[in-house]
């Protein structure tokens, strides 16, 4: 299973331009904002405003859709519970705020290159180095974070079908095991291979 | 070249000893290790960049210990793995070249420069904003031997990488490492790509057992082999 989920999309649009710091800077300031959402009104400005994002960006409705797709489980749950427990209106404000945060976060990873990303992270962890963190580090590690999403989706596709492939069906433990195992013997490879690139050093 | 000593080394797992007293010196340009599964080859080519310690017994990579000395060493030799993903560590390809130059402090310019040039020994200049995990199993494998190389290593180790390759890919991987100037320590069971080596060592359980030119080592491993 090969996925591009949140992955950097070559651009040349203003919000491909724009400093990857001012970018986190509003993705910041809006989920701050989004605590002040309300309304299914105010959500449904909002979800405009991200939609409109992604067309200034050139990003089309196959991307837009591949962002909200891993969610819709956890999104479906979330509005079946808020509708049964506090009534419509909260449903789709609580499903509507998660679902412009993680597009524009999305939206963030699409438009900026990781290196870009780690390098502002970098700079603002800085300060940190007085108590002991490595800002090198904590941008490294916001760069794996990235890279981890498909390499974890595409473990999940192999475990999936050697799962299929011995008539196991879909036993959530027969799934989880596996993918747990060979997620772990990969960062055991990955920080032998960090190692070696002096990552450590 | 540089001169890679091992002197009286061994090294376990736990209660396992997977080395035995191995000692060699290597000069070579390019020097190839054969072994049967579990041999200790591939610790072998991890203690050369102070992945792996000896349990006891010394190593030299060009006078450096790199037990004592592991920074200086990983800047002296690049190490390329079996699997290709677990070495890609940046989502794009032309970010994950940059990646190994973030410790060198280079220049934007420079670096871009540098990445320009390894993106085409890689043969991936038109993929540079590509997922790096959308390529294929050989263009991942040159672009971890790339991101190796960008570092400018004076000697590089490889560990089975071609393993996972089908023959095209694995010729091309081959004609790459062929082409390099530097000293290669190729750790592999594609007994044919070490036919233009200067020396190969053949490593079984712990211990180096026929150390000679190509064709004459690689006869001793295969009749090693058949007698199992």
């Amino acid at each position: 299973m090969r996925t591009t989920l949140g992955l950097y999309r070559p651009g040349t649009s203003v919000l491909h331009r724009l400093p990857a710091g001012a970018k986190l800077a509003t993705l910041v300031v809006a989920g701050v904002v989004s605590i002040f959402l309300r309304t299914p009104w105010s959500v449904g400005g909002a979800l405009v405003v991200t939609l409109a994002l992604y067309a200034a960006a050139g990003l089309g409705p196959l991307v837009l859709w591949r962002q909200v797709r891993p969610l819709l489980w956890l999104l479906v749950v979330l509005a079946a519970f808020h509708l049964l427990v506090s009534g419509w209106q909260r449903a789709v404000v609580v499903v509507g705020v998660i679902l412009v945060l993680v597009l524009l976060a999305a939206l963030v990873t699409l438009t900026t290159r990781t290196t870009e990303l780690v390098d502002v992270v970098v700079r603002v962890a800085r300060p940190l180095r007085r108590i002991g963190v490595d800002p090198e580090r904590v941008g490294l590690l916001l760069g794996l974070g990235i890279r981890s999403v498909p390499v974890v989706v595409g473990l999940a596709g192999e475990v999936r079908e050697a799962q299929l492939a011995r008539g196991l069906g879909s036993s959530p433990r027969a799934f989880a095991v596996p993918l747990l195992v060979r997620t772990l013997r990969h960062a055991d490879r990955l920080g032998d291979a960090l190692a070696a690139r002096g990552v450590d050093d | 070249m540089p001169t890679i000593e091992l002197d009286g080394v061994s090294h376990a797992y736990d209660n396992r000893r997977v080395l035995d007293d191995v000692s060699v010196t290597l000069t070579e340009h390019r020097i190839g290790v054969v072994g049967a599964n579990g041999s200790g080859k591939s610790t072998l080519a991890r203690l050369l960049n102070g992945l792996v310690h000896p349990s006891s017994g010394s190593v030299r990579v060009d006078g450096l210990d790199p037990v004592t000395q592991g920074r200086e060493v990983r800047r002296l030799v690049g190490f390329c793995f079996t699997d290709p993903d677990a070495q890609i560590v940046m989502p794009t390809v032309a970010e994950d070249l940059a990646f190994g130059l973030r410790r060198h402090r280079l220049s934007r310019e420079e670096t871009a420069e540098r990445v320009e040039e390894w993106l085409g020994f890689a043969g991936l200049a038109a993929h540079r904003d590509h997922p790096a995990h959308l390529l294929s199993g050989g263009q991942k494998q040159l672009l971890a031997l790339a991101a190796v190389l960008i570092t400018r290593p004076e000697i590089v180790v490889m560990d089975e990488p071609t393993t996972l390759l089908d023959l095209a890919n694995a010729r091309r991987v081959a004609e790459r490492v062929a082409g390099l100037p530097q000293q290669v320590v190729l750790v592999t069971h594609q007994l044919d790509l070490l036919a233009p080596f200067d020396r190969v060592l053949v490593v079984d359980r712990g211990h180096v057992v026929a150390d000679a030119a190509p064709a004459e080592a690689v006869s001793t491993y295969r009749q090693l082999m058949e007698g199992r």
